[in-house]
């Protein structure tokens, strides 16, 4: 996952502002940032929406647009902090579906949902720990490890649920997960409203800490950072077992929403949790990016695809469109980086 | 700096926890307590049989997958008959078989205002919350080929009977294969509603002393998948060298089976039956892979699912048993049990009259 040849300017990625380029082209290229770039087109998204689309502002799709990507939202967010650091999850789907799965076998067998919610969380924090075992102590890469894993957990969930679906989970926290429920006198849902919460925690942790900091300067160049002091093990590890827990947490959410527990739920989400966080300007080598650039990377995808189905617009061309942005999202930067080089150049040379 | 790391994660994952569990309150849940939440109250509506049939009625398909071919035949069969009747019909759907898929698109579906939706569900439960959202903002909902939970829909279309074609395919291949012999079920998916519930009549069927030489060695699941359904039916046929019968009650499963059955050395000694369309299925008629297999006529099942669409949405009938609605040149229906309306009997296709069919 680490690439440090591609390490060109180290003052300017383990300053931990994640800034692209910002050390050398000044205020011009600050709006230029891609992340900001992703904000912007996202206002632009709700503003030509509610203006082209009838029902589209309307506060009851609003809440269930959000609500539909609440477990993404919330496993974008460790995964944010993850790719940052150079590493990847890609076994978060299927802890997801584990997690939904062992929910519905012991609410079949007749547990009490209190005490199954601690028990999936706990599954996530062992699940997590065992990639970031396999990852730190066997120092095996972590794409690698969560590819495995990705398969085992899956597995898992079909051995503890087999083929059957498990309902009828209680009303009063299935409400809880719906939009229709949503904060009184918001039309946020409750699970978006947790997603809001963590991930001001989150944007604080990696922006405003040393812990943060560290991230991005594992994610530039790993063995530095270790020179450097930084318990680079011991975050990791920490790292995977937050976010196997968030992914259980997604889980149960999951759940609830749809009111039925199979292994087979959320196959495929990893895939976009990653789309998410990369389209919201997170470099996929680690050491670049803001977690508010990753959350309106998943708003985006999840407002975008809410507009485009309201206006009937077949789902292969709703793929297309997300292909496109997340194409666009790790060229732009490298247009961006060679062209403020040259305006550089072209400084130096007239000096 | 390292503590000050753990000791933040802990407490986000400290709050996280927390919050999970002050989800409304902390007394025991279990599956005991959790009722079935209130029956929909669109049914309370008085049905007004005479009703004419509205102008300009908006009806969405749903189907599992947008690319389907056999719900696409469904839905734009039903799309045709909302034309003759002055209504408006679409398809959509998601490019994968997910239900959380088709939750973002009932959704979008109740912001359009459609009048009625017809959907074949992917997951009976997922499915139901979003549906019943659209029941109180006055919506129909109306499943089809694959049903939701009871209470989620107004009406079922059923294509015939489950238990008829269980019963039926069972008894059509004991009687290719003499009463005798081992016999397996190459199914879709292992969370299917119709097939699951199929299979259900077929292993019933099976302890009838009639069958009492008939084993039922294994079911394989091909995930409606071409690929995956060709290797399953080779390896059933490797893992059970005395195998005499595959059923395959898919239209994805059958065309798949009979494609590496014709070009094995099994072709003419392991019957093939199950659910096919004629158009997949006729080189294997032709070429003697396969005998015979049924199906109902997917035509009919979405221009019914059409007219009994508009029918509720018309206020003709409200889903309640008993109530007789026309539809169009199918002739007038009645609701039964559970709000069932049976299309009826499949249809078997052979070597004389699969001339006769295009689809």
């Amino acid at each position: 996952m680490n690439a440090p040849t591609t390490l060109t300017d180290p003052t300017d990625r383990a300053d931990g502002s994640g800034e692209a380029g910002a050390g050398r082209g000044g205020g011009a290229v600050r709006f230029l940032r891609w992340d900001t770039a992703v904000g912007v087109l996202l206002v632009a998204v709700l503003l030509a929406g509610s203006g082209t689309t009838e029902g589209f502002a309307d506060v009851t799709n609003l809440s269930a647009a959000l609500n539909d990507t609440a477990e993404i939202a919330l496993i974008a967010l460790p995964m944010t902090l993850l790719v940052v650091a150079g590493q990847v999850d890609l076994s978060v789907a299927s802890m997801l579906g584990l997690s939904s799965a062992l929910a519905g076998s012991l609410w079949d067998a007749g547990w009490a949902f209190e005490m199954i919610v601690p028990l999936c969380l706990l599954l996530g924090v062992l699940g997590g720990l065992l990639n970031g075992w396999l990852v730190t102590r066997v120092g095996l890469p972590s794409l690698a490890v969560t590819i495995g894993t990705l398969t085992l957990y899956r597995g898992l969930a079909s051995v503890v649920l087999g083929n059957k679906a498990v309902s009828d989970f209680p009303e009063t926290y299935a409400q809880w997960a719906s939009y229709t429920e949503p904060v009184p006198g918001t039309f946020i849902p409750y699970p978006i409203a947790v997603f809001i919460v963590l991930a001001a925690l989150a944007a604080f942790v990696l922006h405003s800490t040393a812990a943060g900091r560290s991230l991005f300067a594992m994610g530039a160049q790993e063995e530095a950072a270790r020179f450097a002091g930084i318990r680079v093990n011991r975050i990791k590890l920490v790292l995977f077992a937050v976010t196997g827990f968030m992914a259980s947490f997604a889980g149960i959410v999951y759940t609830l929403r749809y009111g039925s527990a199979r292994a087979d739920n959320g196959l495929g989400l990893e895939l976009v949790v990653i789309a998410s966080v990369l389209l919201g300007g997170i470099d996929f080598n680690g050491g670049r990016g803001t977690l508010g650039g990753a959350v309106a990377g998943v708003l985006l995808i999840g407002v975008l695809n809410n507009l485009l189905t309201l206006n009937d617009i077949s789902n292969e061309i709703q793929v297309i469109v997300t292909g496109v942005l997340l194409v666009a999202s790790v060229l732009t930067p490298r247009v961006i980086a060679v062209a403020s080089e040259r305006r550089q150049r072209r400084a130096a040379t007239a000096t | 700096m390292r503590l000050h790391t753990r000791s933040r994660v802990y407490a986000a994952t400290a709050a996280a926890c927390a919050l999970s569990l002050a989800l409304g309150g902390c007394s025991g849940t279990t599956k005991g307590d959790a009722k079935d939440d209130a029956k929909d109250k669109a049914q309370n509506a008085k049905a007004d049989p005479d009703a004419p049939l509205k102008k300009g009625l908006k009806l969405a398909f749903l189907p599992k997958q947008i690319n389907n071919p056999y719900e696409k035949i469904v839905d734009e069969a039903g799309i045709a008959a909302a034309k003759g009747y002055g209504g408006k019909a679409k398809e959509v759907g998601p490019s994968d078989a997910k239900a959380s898929s088709q939750v973002s698109y009932i959704n979008t579906l109740v912001q359009q205002r459609q009048d009625a939706i017809l959907i074949a569900a992917n997951d009976p439960n997922a499915v139901c919350g979003p549906l019943k959202q659209a029941m109180k903002q006055d919506i129909k909902v109306v499943s089809y080929d694959s049903d939701t939970a009871k209470d989620c829909r107004q009406l079922f279309i059923n294509q015939a009977s489950s238990e008829e074609i269980g019963r039926s395919l069972v008894k059509r291949t004991a009687e290719q294969v003499g009463h005798k012999g081992q016999i397996a079920i190459l199914s879709a998916t292992q969370n299917a509603t119709n097939q699951n519930a199929w299979i259900e009549f077929m292993k019933d069927e099976l302890k009838k002393p009639a069958y009492k030489d008939m084993k039922l060695v294994k079911t394989a699941y091909g995930d409606d998948d071409d690929q995956k359904s060709f290797q399953e039916t080779q390896g059933l046929l490797k893992a059970y060298p005395k195998l005499k019968a595959v059923i395959s009650p898919t239209t994805v499963g059958i065309a798949a089976a009979a494609r590496y059955i014709s070009d094995s050395s099994y072709k003419g000694k392991v019957v093939l039956n199950g659910l096919g369309t004629p158009n997949q299925m006729r080189k294997y008629i032709k070429d003697g892979t396969v005998e015979e297999f049924s199906l109902w006529d997917p035509k009919k099942l979405g221009y019914l699912g059409s007219y009994a669409a508009a029918s509720l949405a018309s206020g003709q009938i409200t889903g309640k048993q008993g109530e007789k609605f026309k539809a169009g040149k199918l002739g007038e229906r009645t609701v039964g049990k559970d709000g069932e309306v049976i299309l009826g009997p499949p249809t078997v296709f052979d070597k004389k009259n699969i001339g006769d069919y295009d689809f």
